[in-house]
């Protein structure tokens, strides 16, 4: 069995995930997906969980409504400041998508 | 908290109509990280599925751990289940009771739920996919020795085993024998043994062979 990964334990004082019983809960499908990038990217070194955790806490801090929404603006701006991707070029994949131009089973 | 499992999960499959903007942001962003070569789907998968099944029942293994270290936490554990968890600091709704029930050389206990698939999530994490599964379900009850000896778990004819049928209102987590060779370990090593299927009572915590070399 795993033990408690040790990411996940100090994302905590109002960047705790969000849990129902202890469970760590995905409402939808895109929030799992949002938090398993997040972690793989880690994983594979592309950045320090705490940098990651600092822009979440930001991003908690700045009043999204949702716990995934913010995580989902910080893995953004991360990725976008290390230059991993540009604004543009991931604004214009979202449309794609969100305007069905672009088929989102891949 | 709804009073069954068996519908918390909803199937979305494929999307019909136009994916939400955090939908779309999301396939942007998983889409243009694989062209990159930064990961693939079946390492988010694999992320994902680590953390709703295998760190799942971490709770339900602590308290196992802790009762087996502290006998005067074991008897509280066996007389209110959930006060006991909570004593440890882990949540426990207020909507269900949780019996503990332990194991001893004479008595083996396993859990099922034969209508559906009530299971104690909040010790336990999300129920394995055979503890849903219509054989189970009903074979648990006709035949339990047979299918505890199928999960690998042999009873001496003289242990009798008992079934208990999960409910809404009450759920089940089996307490197991704590293995020999396991004198000295800390509560964090006692608990790496507990799995998810020793607390639903169709294994045993088994000692990895490395640690008695």
């Amino acid at each position: 069995m795993t033990s408690v990964d040790p990411r996940i334990a100090n994302l905590d004082r109002g960047a705790a995930l969000p849990r129902k019983n202890g469970e760590l809960v995905f409402k939808a499908p895109w929030e799992g997906r949002a938090f398993g990038m997040a972690v793989v990217l880690n994983e594979k070194g592309a950045y320090a969980w705490d940098e990651f955790r600092a822009r979440l806490v930001e991003e908690i801090a700045e009043g999204s409504p949702e716990y995934y929404e913010s995580w989902l603006s910080a893995f953004e701006s991360l990725l976008i400041d290390q230059g991993v991707m540009s604004v543009d070029e991931l604004g214009r994949r979202a449309s794609e998508y969100a305007s069905l131009e672009r088929d989102p089973v891949f | 908290m709804t009073k069954h499992d068996h519908h918390e999960q909803g199937d979305h499959g494929h999307h019909p109509e136009a994916p939400s903007d955090l939908e779309a942001r999301t396939l942007a962003l998983e889409s243009l990280l694989i062209e990159k070569g930064l990961l693939t789907s079946e390492d988010v998968d694999r992320i994902i599925s680590a953390y709703e099944h295998d760190i799942g029942p971490m709770i339900g293994a602590r308290v196992v751990a802790h009762a087996w270290v502290d006998p005067d936490y074991r008897a509280r554990l066996l007389n209110d289940g959930p006060a006991a968890i909570r004593e440890l600091g882990y949540d426990y709704p207020t909507s269900t009771g949780l019996t503990v029930l332990e194991i001893t050389e004479k008595v083996h206990h396993m859990v099922v739920c034969t209508l559906c698939s009530c299971y104690p999530w909040a010790v336990l994490g999300l129920p394995p996919t055979w503890y849903k599964s219509a054989p189970y379900r009903s074979r648990a009850v006709s035949e339990p020795r047979l299918v505890l000896e199928e999960f690998g778990v042999a009873l001496p004819a003289d242990v009798s085993v008992n079934v208990w049928d999960s409910s809404s209102d009450l759920r089940y987590m089996v307490l197991p024998e704590r293995p020999e060779g396991t004198g000295g370990w800390t509560e964090e090593q006692l608990a790496s043994i507990v799995s998810r299927d020793c607390m639903i009572g169709v294994a045993r915590p088994r000692v990895p062979a490395e640690a008695n070399r």
